[in-house]
């Protein structure tokens, strides 16, 4: 199936002895990178080991502090903000650089249109448009808004543009962090093609079951350190584990804990609909884990965003210890103890510029405060307190939430949501681009909360998550609650079958 | 093992020095620069009574400015303050000299009443339209600025409300001229009103709640924060401010027309952007605001005892100091 690099391949692109530090905190140390011609290349590493500073400073956004880039054997001096892009570097952010109001179209040739006679040839970029749209297999309206698009589209246009401009070197950060099973392998198979036509990729992500299947080497980083440069074919998916961390991981998951039939059901969902999702029901106890699945789009974070009152729902109620709360009121239902944890820690989790301090108290103000004046001493401890309770290990305890990695920041969001006190946490995908070491320190956090007595709903895309960690899976599709697995149905396949529509529910 | 201990107090202090805002300190460094430059254009200037009056002139800006700090941080914007200047300073006069109260002490502590609650109500106006009617903040104050200036050009039809009442001028005179242990009640006001408007943004959740929501309004509403309900609030504070602005203007001319409060929005907005505030929101610096417009009120003090530029160009000069200003603080940014 794959295809070996003939070793001896012309090298691209390569990093020597890069070093880079930010305001006197050095990130990388001498680390030398080397991407051959029609090769996919992993770089791996925990949160915070460099591999997001490697890839800017390989792609122009940032300048080495020292060393050298080699493009094609020469030494070159990268262009900023992008521009290497005419050089045929191009980086695929995380967070994609797509302008809502324009159309697929414009955001193609955005920045060289086509002219005839110095009038826009819209025709002409329409057609190449859909020309690189069918390429990639892509049934995406090329007249269509971005802002319309779903996230796997917008990962799509996104591609696209990175093969309309003829790109050499392409790389890629987390790009199926939001992407389905099914879209996942279809970036596949078009990220093999483009290979085969003598294009490379580096490749950045932590999902080590991908990087196994596509890559055809890795690099492994840690502490800014380069660790290891080796073909993936004679590496397994543990001993990359074991090259990230440095020491040997015991067991990814915590021993799961089941609560008493007989616990106190904290939480109480009875057919709750709002625009999207129908009719959902089911119930949760103290001490237990409730895993939410399904595919992306299937009303799981609306649902959750329904309970929580982050928006109204049309019919239903919400029981937190017997008691109903009210609907679209978010600060009522925390003040009930029920709390949620958004899954996107950037936009709407933390508030980047702020230090840690601000941001994690800033959901329980209250308990910070007598008549509305904040008591710092109070607020002070809180924070010694949270980093010693959820491991946020930072460099300068001034730094602002926007400069953490991605893995404190979600350790931080998890304290600031846990400051509240809930007796029953929302989790909404737990360890969305973090390192697994990092995902290993929170599923212990989760699980030592719910044996704490807590009750906690885990929503994630990620398949081995939910059966590592919960009793029990609800499995949503289509905006209706398609099935809830217990104890040995709990499995890939099974969550599968309901997931995709092949199995109902029988019985709720 | 010394020279280690050593090494390691110089890095500390490094440290310190270079966690200095830039943004806080600037405005201050500004007006310490104009103050020099005032002194060498002119030898009077430096002298206490001079820099009192300027700061005594500087209070009704100052003050408003203060409130719109607390709009702007919370990320939204009122260009009504100088038509609600005028239309609140008509209203009090007319109420002065409606007579409804016969005791002159009881008629001005009502007319203060008044003033204060006309003030929250204008505030509230604006919020509403801008929090419930969902319009963007910079249309829904245009939209309050014709209508409160319209009102009151249709109160004073076109010419001046006067106070009638002289013995109510009288007693109210102190007000604006008097002193308090030596100090001009104006200066007196904006220490207190800066100083309480401080301690609302810093020492308090409400103060907190407000830098969240400007700085990002998802995770102030992931937060559980009711977003609607702090960008009112910061509304009704900006319309308590300018009627305490109004409070010392009354008494100072006893008189308003049409043209009360004519560009005060823009100097308003230009003290609070030189003050170090983010206009986009999220960063509130009151202390900074009342830095800035002070600093707006030397430089036309400067003009007009220099002589090198005519004082008529004030007003392009104050729009030149807020697109420096802007320029200042991106540049500012960039570099942390």
């Amino acid at each position: 199936m794959k295809t070996e690099v003939v070793d001896g391949a012309p090298v691209v692109l390569s990093a020597r002895r890069i070093s880079k530090s930010f305001s006197g905190v050095q990130v990388l140390f001498s680390v030398d990178f080397e991407l051959r011609q029609g090769e996919i290349h992993a770089l791996m590493g925990e949160n915070g080991a460099g591999k997001s500073t490697l890839v800017k400073i390989l792609s122009g956004f940032e300048q080495p502090t020292s060393g050298e880039i080699l493009f094609d054997g020469k030494s070159v001096k990268l262009p900023p903000n992008g521009a290497a892009e005419a050089l045929g570097i191009v980086m695929i952010h995380q967070e994609f650089n797509l302008a809502e109001h324009l159309t697929v179209t414009e955001s193609l040739f955005l920045g060289r249109e086509v002219t005839r006679f110095g009038v826009l040839d819209r025709k002409f970029m329409r057609a190449e448009t859909r020309r690189v749209l069918d390429l990639l297999g892509s049934h995406v309206d090329e007249r269509a808004m971005i802002g319309s698009l779903s996230i796997a589209e917008k990962q799509m246009v996104e591609i696209a543009k990175a093969i309309s401009r003829d790109a050499r070197v392409v790389f890629m950060d987390e790009p199926t962090a939001v992407l389905s099973r099914e879209e996942t392998n279809f970036l596949f198979r078009l990220v093999r093609k483009l290979r085969d036509k003598g294009t490379s990729f580096v490749f950045v992500s932590h999902k080590l079951d991908e990087v196994m299947e596509l890559t055809d080497r890795v690099t492994v980083l840690r502490d800014g350190q380069w660790i290891k440069t080796a073909p993936t074919s004679i590496l397994d998916g543990e001993a990359i584990a074991q090259l990230m961390v440095g020491r040997e991981l015991s067991s990814l998951y915590p021993a799961k804990t089941e609560p008493d039939v007989d616990e106190e059901v904290v939480l109480r969902v009875n057919s709750v609909s709002t625009g999207y999702v129908r009719d959902a029901s089911f119930e949760v106890r103290r001490g237990e884990i409730l895993g939410f699945s399904g595919l992306i789009g299937s009303g799981r974070t609306e649902l959750m965003e329904a309970i929580v009152g982050l928006r109204s729902h049309l019919t239903g109620e919400v029981l937190v210890r017997g008691q109903p709360v009210p609907s679209g009121d978010v600060h009522a239902v925390n003040k009930a103890g029920l709390a949620y944890m958004t899954k996107d820690r950037k936009a709407k989790g933390l508030l980047l510029n702020a230090g840690m301090m601000a941001n994690l108290t800033l959901q329980s103000l209250g308990r910070h405060s007598r008549l509305g004046y904040l008591d710092p001493a109070s607020e002070d401890a809180a924070l010694v307190r949270a980093r010693r309770r959820f491991d946020i290990r930072v460099r300068d305890d001034r730094i602002v939430a926007g400069r953490m990695s991605g893995g404190n920041q979600q350790k931080l969001l998890l304290a600031k949501v846990m400051e509240t006190d809930p007796g029953i946490i929302i989790i909404d995908e737990p360890t969305r681009g973090i390192d697994v070491g990092t995902k290993q320190q929170i599923y212990h956090f989760i699980s030592a909360l719910a044996r704490d007595g807590r009750a906690i709903i885990v929503v994630s895309s990620e398949m081995p998550e939910i059966i590592g960690l919960c009793s029990r899976v609800v499995v949503m599709r289509e905006g209706h609650i398609a099935g809830i697995l217990e104890g040995d149905e709990i499995s890939e396949q099974e969550i599968m079958r309901y997931a995709a529509g092949l199995k109902k529910k029988t019985a709720a | 093992m010394s020279v280690n201990q050593e090494s390691g107090q110089e890095a500390i202090r490094r440290r310190s020095w270079r966690d200095i805002d830039l943004r806080a300190v600037a405005p201050f460094v500004a007006l310490a620069l104009l103050l020099l430059v005032g002194a060498l254009v002119n030898p009077n200037f430096i002298s206490i009574n001079n820099l009192a009056n300027v700061a005594t002139r500087s209070a009704f800006i100052a003050i408003i400015a203060v409130g719109a700090t607390f709009v702007i941080s919370s990320g939204d914007l009122d260009l009504s303050v100088g038509a609600m200047v005028a239309f609140i300073a008509s209203l009090m006069i007319l109420f002065m000299n409606s007579g409804v109260i016969a005791d002159p002490v009881l008629m001005l502590l009502a007319a203060i009443l008044f003033t204060i609650v006309a003030g929250a109500l204008c505030g509230l106006t604006n919020g509403l339209i801008t929090t419930v009617g969902k319009i963007e903040p910079f249309i829904a104050t245009l939209g309050t600025m014709g209508i409160y200036r319209g009102l009151t050009t249709w109160l004073s039809q076109g010419g001046a409300i006067t106070l009638k009442e002289p013995q109510l001028q009288e007693m109210y005179r102190p007000a604006y001229f008097g002193t308090i242990a030596g100090v001009p009640v104006p200066i007196v006001a904006i220490l207190a009103v800066t100083a309480v408007a401080a301690f609302i943004l810093y020492r308090t959740r409400y103060g907190r709640h407000v830098v969240a929501v400007g700085s990002n309004r998802d995770v102030a509403r992931y937060s559980g924060i009711s977003v609607n309900r702090v960008r009112t609030i910061a509304f009704v504070i900006q319309g308590l401010c300018v009627a305490a602005a109004v409070l010392l203007y009354v008494p100072r001319l006893g008189s308003t027309s049409a043209t009360t409060g004519i560009l005060w929005e823009l100097q308003a907005i230009t003290a609070v952007v030189v003050g170090g505030t983010a206009l986009k929101g999220g960063a509130g610096r009151v202390w900074g605001t009342i830095c800035g417009a002070f600093i707006l009120e030397l430089v036309g003090n400067i003009m007009l005892l220099s002589n090198f530029i005519s004082e008529y160009l004030i007003g392009a000069i104050q729009g030149a100091i807020i697109i420096i200003a802007m320029l200042v603080q991106r540049s500012l940014v960039r570099k942390s």
